[in-house]
């Protein structure tokens, strides 16, 4: 396989590398006038044709979500693309760089999807906390919209297209696309049911599309260079780039973009230096603080792709993978995890908010050393009544990963009874 | 009462969406920026605004963990908790806050400069452990670092 060159974060690293006049000397903007002489639905097309799975979690096809929307001809509404930047789950940071260094990719990838999808409003909605970010992303659609690539009559294509950034304010909930578009109505982020599905019922009622950050990046090299090109990278069904972001005990944390389907291995030894002060692995979260942990005798070996981490027992979700050494206390995990969940829980479904109230709780007693015979089993029977029971995924991801603890280190959480025992408590 | 410079921002930010209630999260980033927190007057000040009633616009302020219901400090410490943070030494920044500052999370200095809390993740896992000072970003902290971050703020 010829050697990959990085494709999302080409730029990233040059001096000004969020500035027009840096993203087009490097090739920028060349997509977008290509694909506003091509018909819409070619570019739907191409993106199907490329493989591109959603990178916000779910890895759900980006150009099957797409030809969801509802047919204009039998929904007349406004129809609306919203950029998921909200990037809040534990582990992740992938999206901060390409909103950083990387502006423009985003507002191309923003232009090209909105042209393919008949869109004339176009929301990125990012987390409060990204201020710097978020005026990162203005100055660069300002900029756009001077040179043409935004705002009326595009390139003289006769499609007008508008893109403002809308902050949030701070809740890990707003990230699931439902209650991200109860915020951006500007109500509490509270997950909607569904169906109906956003394609059909979403922003003001009107049918919606949303994408990540990373996903929406992918558009304008498919554009450019071709859907065979893309699903000639990583392998199939899980094809193209992708962002793995690498927190915890290796020796360089951080962003490092790879072909989809590399191992744990490739990533630990050739892009992070190993681990870190030459410790032993001990386990390793794949996926986001959401998915199951894996043991080091499990992960070495695994392809972090979607369908890889799901024949290992995990997910891919959005590749922010954290590294735990052997000095790890996997109790204290559990604990720090689900203290996580509970703070971020919406509060609507009382599976989720009581579950995850209830696995604190006894959580930061094993912490403190004082769990209770019989407590293991309770803590399981609390994540079995959470299961599939809550409007959004939230509660899934509470209890996933606290039943993965629980099983795969049980002897961690029984020595703290014995603990507690010999102190009688 | 909202100055007149302000509240044209404000016109400015309800015409970027086709429903004004949108406004209404970047409203209150706005109105906080004056005061460090929204007082019971900028609220009701935002719900008039945008038509809606009071108790809309708290239950909004009261959801986001950015919305200060209450005053802080001249400077908001946001210290990061959550797992990558916390397994690259965010206990020991905390420890070392609280030693330095004299104040725990959710509390304020005596002389109102600083206000120290602890959130959950700030999506700076690669260069944990990390805070917020404000609208800034510190990462990669050591105990020995904070005392130039400290010192640098006014």
């Amino acid at each position: 396989m010829a050697a990959f060159a990085p494709v999302l974060t080409r730029i990233v690293g040059l001096a000004d590398a969020h500035t027009l006049r840096v993203y087009t000397r490097e090739g920028g903007y060349r997509a977008l006038p290509m694909a506003l002489r091509q018909a819409p639905a070619a570019i739907v097309e191409a993106v199907k044709a490329s493989g591109l799975r959603g990178r916000g979690g779910a890895g759900f096809p980006c150009g099957m979500k797409w030809g969801f929307l509802s047919d204009p001809a039998r929904n007349p509404k406004p129809r609306y693309l919203v950029c998921n930047a909200d990037e809040s789950e534990p582990g992740t940071f992938k999206d901060r760089v390409l909103l950083r260094d990387n502006p423009h990719l985003l507002i191309e990838g923003c232009a090209i999807a909105s042209y393919a999808l008949g869109v004339h409003d176009c929301f990125i909605y990012i987390r409060g906390e990204y201020a710097a970010e978020a005026r990162i992303l203005e100055a660069a659609i300002a900029e756009a919209k001077a040179a043409g690539h935004l705002g009326r009559d595009i390139h003289g294509s006769g499609f007008d297209l508008e893109i403002v950034v809308h902050r949030g304010a701070g809740a890990y909930i707003c990230g699931e696309e439902t209650a991200l578009l109860e915020s951006l109505e500007g109500k509490r982020g509270y997950p909607r049911i569904k169906p109906p599905f956003p394609a059909v019922v979403g922003l003001y009622g009107c049918p919606t599309v949303i994408n990540n950050v990373e996903t929406l990046c992918c558009v304008p090299p498919i554009v450019e260079r071709g859907a065979e090109w893309f699903a000639a990278i990583g392998r199939e069904k899980n094809t193209g780039p992708k962002l793995y972001c690498v927190s915890g005990h290796v020796a360089r944390p951080g962003t490092y973009e790879a072909p989809l389907g590399i191992t744990f291995r490739e990533l630990l030894e050739e892009h992070c230096g190993g681990m870190r002060d030459g410790r032993r692995l001990k386990a390793v979260i794949p996926g986001g603080s959401s998915t199951p942990v894996l043991t080091a005798d499990e992960v070495l070996d695994v392809k972090l792709d979607f369908d890889g981490l799901a024949a290992a027992g995990s997910m891919l979700g959005s590749a922010a993978v954290i590294v735990m050494d052997e000095t790890t206390d996997m109790v204290r995990v559990a604990f720090n995890l689900i203290r996580f969940y509970h703070h971020e829980s919406c509060g609507q479904c009382t599976p989720c908010r009581e579950g995850c109230g209830w696995l604190e709780k006894i959580l930061a007693r094993f912490d403190a050393g004082r769990g209770r015979a019989g407590e293991i089993a309770q803590m399981l029977d609390i994540c079995d009544n959470m299961a599939f029971k809550t409007i959004c995924p939230l509660g899934e991801a509470a209890r996933m990963p606290t039943e993965s603890y629980l099983r795969k280190f049980a002897g961690e959480f029984e020595a703290r009874i014995g603990a507690a025992a010999v102190k009688g408590n | 009462m909202v100055a007149e410079a302000i509240q044209r921002e404000i016109d400015a930010i309800v015409a970027r969406y086709p429903d004004p209630r949108s406004a209404l999260l970047p409203i209150l980033h706005r109105l906080q920026r004056e005061e460090g927190w929204l007082s019971p007057t900028a609220q009701a000040w935002a719900a008039e605004r945008l038509g809606l009633s009071p108790a809309m616009v708290q239950g909004v302020a009261t959801f986001y963990t950015m919305y200060n219901t209450r005053p802080v400090g001249r400077h908001l410490i946001q210290l990061c908790r959550t797992l990558s943070c916390e397994l690259r030494g965010s206990l020991e920044i905390r420890a070392a806050l609280k030693a330095r500052l004299g104040i725990g999370p959710g509390e304020t200095t005596a002389d109102g400069r600083f206000t120290l809390v602890e959130v959950e993740c700030l999506g700076a896992c690669g260069t944990a452990p990390a805070m917020m000072v404000g609208e800034d970003y510190y990462e990669n902290l050591t105990p020995a670092g904070l005392d130039a971050i400290l010192a640098a703020l006014p």
